[in-house]
């Protein structure tokens, strides 16, 4: 984490502000919730709306390598090359999520901004959790 | 057609939103997660950020009767704070707190870092796959209902 420089305060608001924007047009105009758990979910259908749900995540995917290349210096992605961590990681995190109806943009983002208890609950408690992973592998490193 | 083009917009202003803001980065994440020297607030900015514009948006809603490009909406009741919420917010935690990768940005990653993060998202979609395919008919059998689709 030591090759982490900060990145100037402004260009995270935007960025966030991006993202509540892709919120508030999902809701204005579909009516729906972008959560991206219950997008993912929604995705194993058989309706015409698991099309629709593929279509909303392969744009993100998109929307990730334009967002990439209008920042000047690039993105640097930096994550563990233990593979038994992403995997156990990636497995809790895929079946956490769809257990608590939700993840860090369905709770954290549509649901905090809507004033849901449940999901005001659900985000102080992932994050709490996050926290306390985080600050204990650390320390064991 | 109109609901194609609402989910393309949507899909691609989230993806420039998480890698304009870094969230795309698990070391970013994880040193906000991280308690301690060399903590970094940028997740907190960028929450703050989509808060306030989602929030707007809620506002907006209120206004509506219906959707600008659908037949209805389609959003979750505000229900209780169940045994399930709590359990499946605290699995979900453990995991984010060992990688820093959510869904969004382990999808976003896939753009660019496929390498490197895609067996994170691979096991991330195994899991959401589990849960619809098997333990959903059975936590709902064994738990409180379903309350509803949040996200």
């Amino acid at each position: 984490m030591n090759m982490l420089s900060a990145i100037p305060v402004w260009q995270a608001l935007l960025g966030g502000a991006l993202i509540g924007l892709s919120v508030a047009v999902y809701l204005l105009f579909a009516g729906r919730i972008a959560g991206i758990s219950g997008l993912i979910e929604g995705a194993f259908g058989r309706s015409g709306r698991a099309v629709l749900n593929v279509i909303f995540l392969l744009a993100l995917i998109g929307g990730a390598w334009i967002g990439a290349h209008l920042r000047p210096s690039g993105v640097a992605v930096h994550v563990t090359d233990s593979i038994p961590l992403l995997v156990t990681g990636g497995l809790l995190v895929g079946f956490g999520t769809r257990l608590g109806s939700g993840c860090t943009s369905g709770h954290g983002v549509c649901g905090m901004s809507r004033l849901s208890p449940r999901s005001i609950a659900a985000t102080l408690i992932f994050v709490g959790t996050a926290a306390l992973v985080a600050t204990a592998m650390s320390a064991l490193r | 057609m109109k609901t194609v083009l609402v989910a393309i917009v949507s899909g691609l202003l989230f993806g420039i939103g998480l890698s304009v803001s870094d969230m795309v980065n698990p070391a970013r994440v994880l040193a906000f997660l991280t308690v301690g020297r060399g903590w970094d607030p940028t997740l907190a900015f960028v929450m703050t950020g989509a808060l306030a514009v989602a929030g707007a948006g809620w506002l907006l809603k209120s206004k509506l009767s219906r959707p600008l490009a659908a037949d209805a909406f389609h959003v979750p009741a505000k229900g209780a704070i169940d045994k399930r919420l709590v359990f499946g917010a605290i699995v979900f935690g453990v995991g984010w707190g060992l990688v820093g990768l959510c869904p969004g940005p382990a999808l976003a990653d896939l753009a660019l870092a496929p390498l490197t993060t895609g067996i994170f998202t691979l096991a991330l979609i195994t899991g959401i796959a589990l849960f619809h395919f098997s333990f959903e008919k059975w936590v709902a059998a064994v738990r409180a209902p379903h309350t509803g689709e949040d996200a």
